[in-house]
């Protein structure tokens, strides 16, 4: 067993887990964040995807051990308040989800590709190379790359949640 | 996953006292891209995992000249953004930037990418064109000693990569045909344009895993010219045959991806 301690959405948490609990079922489990979901077993799908230290990355290929000290947000940790963040905004908007189970990993994905490359700066191709790595069974990514290129249009035009985007 | 301990070790001497002290069952941890859905799987159950990702000695890339050094537990998006590396070999940060996927790339690691030596990995050729060196906590081996076969290098148990250096060659390219599922290679040509001629390695392709084409350098001897390769038969003798691709199919891919590479050499 290990003591775990880290910043969860903001918030400092800690607890005790097995030295083979992955990232993901410590937040879903223990702190009951089960917005961040499991779709596969082979590190493939994307659906798990969270930010560590300001990194998109799959909290299923991650032990908690190892996120020991670092930084984490969740798809629980965007929206300011009852104010959605952008992506999240924009994927309501285009209809960028059916089911919604890879949904919290492609916008998780979507932030940090907007933080990254720069808001207002992605076009159709690099949004779709760079959510390579997160798989959808239902849309046919068409409307999930449309809500990705509003929303970077919409945070280069300073849209509201910026700051808190940044942060994230 | 079975039972296992962590340890996060703050230097290489410490991490490679932790991992002694697994008594041959212990394994060093970098990214875990490898090494975690190999144990999710039960294919690996290392009695201590021994974290080396933190490790300050082991991070970074580093160029001087045209001398390069990038640290055991520098991540392939790190490798891929470096813009002094881009500055002398801009071959090697597209090669970095096109592994797996953003998530991948953030968390896997070169060091991690060698020691475990898959046959579709993309280092291992880079490296084995490169001419490269990789220095451990025990000594400095050449690429070509280093890589033996599927899964295999000549690492000792317990030993410890800290680096991998090379000098940046006048020209280089690398193309990957990547499979579209996991986009680890099927075929991947990197091309270097060494003093004493070029050297050519391919890797997803090899029955044997990563290998340098004869044939392909011979072809290239003259110059890095993509036209060259147009009369070059690769033999599909030693490719390997699954459900991917057959060894004739692979033999074309090489052919293919290896004009790619000489063509990107040019840029
Ligand atoms: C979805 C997915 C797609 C991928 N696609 C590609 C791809 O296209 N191309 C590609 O090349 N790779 C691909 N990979 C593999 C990825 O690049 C891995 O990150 C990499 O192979 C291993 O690096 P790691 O740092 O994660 O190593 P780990 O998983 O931490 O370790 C792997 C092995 O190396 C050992 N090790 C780690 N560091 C050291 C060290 N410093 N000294 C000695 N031994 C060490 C470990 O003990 C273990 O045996 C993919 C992985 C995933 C999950
Ligand atoms: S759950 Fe599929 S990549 Fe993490
Ligand atoms: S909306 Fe169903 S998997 Fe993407």
């Amino acid at each position: 067993m290990a003591k775990v301690s880290m910043t969860v959405n903001g918030r400092a948490v800690s607890g005790d887990v097995e030295d083979r609990t992955l990232l993901v079922h410590f937040l879903r489990e223990q702190l009951g964040l089960t917005g961040t979901h499991v779709g596969c077993d082979t590190s493939q799908c994307g659906a798990c995807v969270v930010h560590v230290d300001g990194k998109a990355a799959k909290s299923c290929t991650i032990l908690a051990a190892q996120a020991a000290g670092s930084t984490v947000v969740t798809i629980e940790g965007l929206a300011n308040g009852a104010e959605l963040h952008p992506v999240q905004a924009a994927f309501k908007e285009h209809h960028g989800l059916q089911c919604g189970f890879c949904t919290p990993g492609m916008i998780m994905a979507s932030v940090d590709l907007i933080n990254r490359v720069g808001p207002g700066k992605l076009d159709e191709k690099a949004v779709r190379e760079g959510l390579d790595g997160n798989i959808c069974r239902c849309t046919g990514y068409h409307n999930i790359v449309q809500a990705v290129l509003s929303a970077s249009n919409a945070m280069a035009k300073g849209g509201k949640g910026k700051a808190k985007a940044k942060a994230a | 996953m079975l039972e296992t301990t962590y340890a996060r070790a703050g230097s290489v001497a410490e991490a490679v006292k932790l991992n002694k002290a697994g008594k041959g069952e212990g394994k060093y941890l970098a990214g875990g891209h490898t090494l975690i859905p190999a144990m999710k799987q039960r294919l690996a159950s290392p009695s201590v995992l021994v974290d080396v990702a933190r490790i300050g000695e082991l991070k970074g890339v580093k160029v001087t000249g045209r001398k390069v050094t990038i640290g055991a537990a520098t991540t392939h998006a790190e490798v891929a953004a470096d813009e002094k590396l881009r500055a002398v070999c801009p071959a090697l940060c597209h090669l970095a930037g096109h592994i797996g996927d953003q998530h991948v790339r953030h968390r896997g690691t070169i060091g991690g990418s060698i020691a475990n030596n898959d046959p579709a990995a993309d280092y291992p050729a880079a490296l084995l064109a490169l001419d490269a060196t990789i220095v451990t906590d025990k000594r400095e081996i050449a690429a070509d000693k280093f890589f033996k076969g599927l899964f295999e290098t000549s690492l000792k148990d317990g030993e410890l990569i800290k680096a991998v250096t090379f000098t940046a060659p006048a020209k280089a390219g690398y193309a990957k045909f990547p499979n579209p599922a996991s986009r680890y290679a099927m075929a991947g040509v990197f091309v270097a344009g060494q003093k004493d001629g070029p050297r050519v390695a391919v890797t997803g392709a090899g029955d044997d895993g990563v290998f340098r084409s004869k044939e392909l350098e011979a072809a290239l001897g003259k110059g890095l010219d993509a036209s060259k390769i147009d009369g070059v038969k690769v033999p599909p003798k030693g490719l390997m045959s699954d459900i991917h691709a057959t060894a004739e199919y692979r033999a074309a891919l090489v052919k293919a991806m290896a004009k790619r590479a000489a063509a990107a050499t040019a840029s």
